[in-house]
């Protein structure tokens, strides 16, 4: 059996599809950027000692990342609307920012929690010696120390996203899966559609990876040994 | 009498004819079962420089930590310059410290450690000059100028730009120094500051301590195993045993003609 591959069907599904891009990476971003924020409000209720709240946002954090997105996806979408009172319909992309967010945001605030531990004790101390307050002991002395380190590991889970996002088609999001999808259905052509799908991605996650693999390596010596920094000072001045 | 012996000791303070600037009363420290300060009692005077020693996990850190605010009594009271450090009044009552008014009392406080705790990702001159600027509102100009003169002092002008990876253990703890100086403390606290240096750098540090004893004005508690440099630099020599002071005194008093058994087991142990 030969492969029913037709290039002149890819070449005309390729602008079809190519025109979800802007959906699938802003949908990435937007879903990125709302679990970075949301990630900090996880490391901020974590840190509150009374036990029982202590012990609710550990379980909360432990449910949302055991159960699949895609279930999370489908409840804020079709079910939550159904709950009497607090039910509300939101359009599919606010349904997708929402679930992928929260979704994510726990795993985001599990990194921002290792960056923040990886910080030496001594740290603090040394602020208390110095007088600082509170907040300016996180600012300026332990929040610097604490993301830097921390940037490859948020630049991966930006990839894993963007391999998420198509999820939301399965909600309604028009992304470059459900174009695919619609283009494969009306033309017959699945193997061109899906291959094309598979593609973009594969252009656009595999030079991010090798980016944030080089990223890494920098912020790793800088970090060691700061010596890079004093050069590149230098350097300038 | 051994214990009448021992409280008499304990309530020795040398007459300065000044208010002490720190009085710990009564204090008693406990990490969960382990009670480590029982009932300490201590008059440190403006000016005076005091050594601490005393066996490993007789609470000498405790002590100083408690006065620096980073760990806090069970009971008893510390007094700062005639505030309680632990405790405010609001409305009549006495009800614990809150982060305000730990800062009000410990701004005269300042504190070496034994691993520098240096902040990695500012320059030397950032990790002086951050503080004043920060903490005491001074302006940018007057603290660099201040910074510099410190790490002058100190034996860094040159290293002003550097890091701290960039530095040896023993400029490190100079810079350590300098950063604490900067905010002019009336009371120096140094918990083992040599005791993570390599031998031949210990030298280099216990001359800058040497320089700011001389200078006199400010209070200093160390607490070191160098005896030699107790001896050198102290006016009063606190031998800790059991959670209380167990022998106090001049220098020489307490290292040389002392006969607290515990503490000839202790300077023995160490001379050998
Ligand atoms: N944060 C803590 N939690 C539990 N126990 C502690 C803590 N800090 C100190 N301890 C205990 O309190 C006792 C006194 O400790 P401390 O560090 O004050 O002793 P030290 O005299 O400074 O000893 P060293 O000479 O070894 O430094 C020790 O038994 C120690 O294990
Ligand atoms: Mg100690």
């Amino acid at each position: 059996m030969n492969i029913n591959w037709k290039w002149d069907m890819f070449f005309d599904a390729f602008p079809f599809i190519l025109k979800g891009i802007g959906v699938t990476i802003g949908l990435t971003f937007a879903c990125f950027l709302f679990a970075l924020v949301f990630g900090f409000v996880w490391v901020i209720l974590r840190r509150i000692k009374f036990k029982p709240i202590n012990w609710l946002v550990t379980w909360t954090m432990e449910f949302i990342r055991s159960t699949p997105p895609l279930i999370q996806l489908f409840f804020i979408y079709y079910a939550w609307p159904m709950i009497p009172g607090i039910g509300v319909t939101l359009s599919s992309i606010t349904c997708a920012i929402l679930g992928l967010g929260i979704h994510f945001s726990t795993y985001i605030g599990e990194v921002y929690r290792s960056g923040i531990d990886s910080v030496d004790k001594g740290q603090w101390e040394a602020s208390v010696a110095l007088n600082y307050s509170t907040r300016q002991t996180w600012l300026k002395i332990i929040l610097p120390q604490a993301i830097p380190p921390t940037i490859p590991m948020l630049g991966n889970y930006l990839i894993i996203m963007f391999k998420e996002v198509p999820l939301a088609s399965t909600i309604g999001v028009v992304g470059i899966l459900a174009l695919a999808e619609t283009y494969g259905a009306e033309h017959y052509r699945n193997l061109e559609a899906y291959t094309i799908v598979a593609l973009i991605f594969l252009v656009l996650s595999y030079p991010s990876a090798i980016l944030i693999n080089k990223l890494e390596r920098k912020m790793n010596r800088r970090f060691d040994k700061n010596a890079v920094m004093q050069e590149s000072k230098g350097a300038v001045i | 009498m051994a214990e009448l012996v021992k409280e008499m000791k304990q309530s020795i303070t040398p007459k300065r004819g000044a208010k002490p600037i720190v009085e710990y009363k009564d204090v008693y420290k406990s990490f969960g079962e382990v009670e480590v300060l029982k009932g300490l009692n201590l008059d440190i005077f403006p000016g005076e420089k005091v050594a601490l020693i005393g066996p490993s996990g007789s609470g000498k850190t405790t002590i100083i930590r408690m006065l620096m605010t980073l760990e806090q009594p069970t009971s008893g009271e510390i007094i700062v310059d005639g505030t309680d450090l632990w405790h405010m009044k609001k409305n009549g009552k006495t009800i614990p410290a809150n982060e305000k008014h730990l800062r009000e009392v410990r701004g005269d406080i300042g504190m070496v450690f034994q691993h520098f705790n240096l902040f990695p990702h500012m320059t030397i001159l950032e990790n002086c000059m951050t503080a004043p600027i920060q903490v005491k509102k001074e302006s940018k100009e007057t603290a660099r100028e201040r910074s510099v003169e410190m790490l002058e002092k100190v034996g860094l002008g040159d290293k002003l730009d550097n890091y701290p990876s960039q530095l040896s253990g023993g400029q490190k703890q100079r810079v350590a120094m300098a950063r604490a100086l900067v905010m002019r403390p009336k009371i120096m606290l140094f918990d083992e500051v040599t005791s993570a240096l390599d031998p031949e750098l210990v030298g280099e540090v216990l001359e800058v301590i040497r320089d700011i004893a001389e200078e006199g004005e400010m209070a200093m508690v160390l607490v070191t195993h160098e005896m030699d440099f107790a001896l050198e630099i102290a006016d009063r020599v606190i031998f800790l045993d059991d959670g209380v002071i167990a022998e106090q005194g001049s220098a020489s008093e307490v290292l040389e003609e002392s006969d607290n058994e515990r503490l000839q087991q202790f300077l023995y142990r160490f001379r050998s």
